[in-house]
């Protein structure tokens, strides 16, 4: 069924009486040719833009639970395409790209508001840094503003501007970014790929892997085994845990992420504000609520749920930006499970073993990157070559010191 | 979280700074491809894990730690000057 204001008021009159699945709830057959492990929104990208762009439908998602339950539904819903290094720009670029043309594609509302990202600065070294990210960005044709002073205050008079030890100085403002609906994209993408021929099997964990040589020729499921030339892991967050039934060890740390939303709230932030002196962003979802987060946990875990040391500082940076939400209820908070990678950016590449692409180390960035993750995926695995905007992102890139280190943190995957 | 500090007794995680995996062993005689498994590949396992961690606002000891990576369960410390290697 194609979405259009037709169907909806004929659903309207209908009293919403034929609106069928959105997607087919597949069982899995024996064989494809190409098997994406994980229906979290890059999978579910990978496996559209496979049939899209590449021609290649006799493909299956395997979701170990159910389709956005897993990270995509656990961010903070933020696009952009601010990065520095000539290693990432093109690829968040691509994203931020496919995010503007998204819904006309996959004829789906995922709620695309590009309502701007402000980046605060609070220093003179800040200032130049940005202005440095800022000027890299429009060398590679991206929109970016260095805001003084006056210009974030046009914006948002309300942030604490003579705040004693972090007086807010200016601002990067990138004003293509934005907020998606994150459950609007799993789904949008769910039935976009099922439309042209996907099988999306829910409840279908991957136990192991089958091999001939030093070839994957299928996986192991809970539901049985399936074969496939391809299989592809899109499984951020247990990127280790699979690869390890592959004989793989990653350069990838898992870590939780904390994010916050508050009571519902009349519209106060038009847009999303990060603050440069703590780890901390916000933005208002369409709902009214206050969404906002910060650090990681900052030690291994796989818990899905963070502890208070990092909640309070999160709450400390938010009242040092901006008092005014100090009589805002936090309604609720939770924490997702990260691949964070040692040099803080992604993995897109075969492995030492024929038939098998990863897809990780994502970090904490990975929402925003859902389209273009996907798009380049699709193209590394049906041509066997990256990608030209993800040349950069190898499984070879550690041993060889060709790390893309944004922060230049080094190894050291609690501090990206 | 606690960590049981074998200095100070059991004390707030936030007093401590957190480096990772006490496993990996930096290789004696510089081959490049040892040194780049030392310095990049983790096993990041699910479940018990002996792990570094410094106490930055205590003792300023390196220990070495046990917890469990799914529920944050810690089962016990050690100093880490006195393990092997």
């Amino acid at each position: 069924m194609r979405y259009s204001v037709f169907s909806l008021l004929g659903q309207a009159l209908a009293g919403n009486t034929g609106w069928k699945p959105a997607w087919r709830d597949a069982a899995p057959q024996p064989r494809y040719d190409v098997i994406v492990v994980g229906g979290g929104g890059h999978g579910l990208a990978t496996a559209y833009y496979l049939a899209r762009t590449h021609g290649i439908a006799n493909v299956a998602v395997l979701e170990r639970g159910w389709i956005g339950g897993g990270n995509v539904g656990r961010n903070t819903t933020i696009v952009r395409s601010n990065y520095l290094l000539p290693g990432n720009i093109p690829l968040y670029e691509l994203s931020m790209q496919l995010w503007e043309g998204l819904e006309q594609d996959i004829n789906y509302n995922a709620m695309v508001s590009q309502r701007g990202v402000l980046n605060l600065y609070h220093s003179d070294g800040q200032r130049d840094a940005y202005a440095r990210r800022g000027n890299a960005m429009r060398l590679h044709g991206i929109d970016a503003e260095l805001l003084d002073r006056e210009g974030v205050r046009r914006l948002y008079p309300f942030l604490n501007f003579d705040q004693a030890r972090f007086p807010i100085q200016g601002g990067l403002l990138q004003r293509r970014g934005g907020t998606v609906r994150h459950d609007a994209v799993a789904w949008g993408y769910a039935r976009a790929a099922s439309d042209r021929g996907v099988d999306i099997v829910q409840n279908c964990a991957v136990t192991g892997f089958l091999r001939e040589g030093g070839r994957i020729t299928g996986v192991e499921t809970t539901r049985g085994t399936i074969r496939a030339p391809k299989v592809a892991l899109a499984v951020a967050g247990s990127s280790s845990q699979v690869a390890a039934m592959a004989g793989l060890r990653l350069p990838i740390e898992s870590h939780v992420l904390q994010a916050f939303v508050s009571e519902g709230l009349k519209p106060i932030i038009p847009g999303v504000i990060t603050f440069g002196a703590g780890h901390f962003y916000i933005s208002q979802s369409d709902k009214g609520g206050l969404v906002f987060g910060g650090d990681i946990d900052g030690y291994n875990s796989y818990a899905q749920r963070g502890n208070l040391p990092v909640v309070e500082d999160v709450c400390e940076g938010g009242m040092a930006l901006m008092p005014a939400i100090g009589r805002a209820r936090m309604l609720r908070s939770w924490g997702g499970i990260m691949d964070m990678s040692m040099d803080g950016s992604p993995i897109i590449d075969r492995t030492p073993l024929d038939g098998l692409y990863l897809n990780a180390g994502w970090c904490y960035g990975g929402f925003k990157a859902t389209p273009g993750s996907g798009a380049v995926f699709a193209h590394l695995i049906a041509r066997d070559e990256p990608h030209p905007a993800a040349t950069a992102l190898t499984l070879g890139r550690f041993a060889a010191g060709r790390v893309v280190d944004e922060k230049g943190q080094g190894a050291q995957p609690n501090l990206h | 979280m606690r960590i049981p500090c074998p200095y100070c007794g059991p004390r707030d995680s936030s007093e401590f700074a957190y480096l990772g995996d006490a496993a990996p062993r930096r290789p004696a005689d510089g081959d490049a491809e040892a040194m780049a498994t030392y310095v990049y590949l983790r096993d990041n396992p699910a479940g018990p894990m002996d792990e570094l961690w410094y106490h930055a606002q205590g003792c300023r000891s390196w220990l070495v730690v046990s917890r469990d990576t799914r529920d944050h369960a810690v089962s016990g410390a050690r100093l880490a000057a006195g393990a092997s290697a």
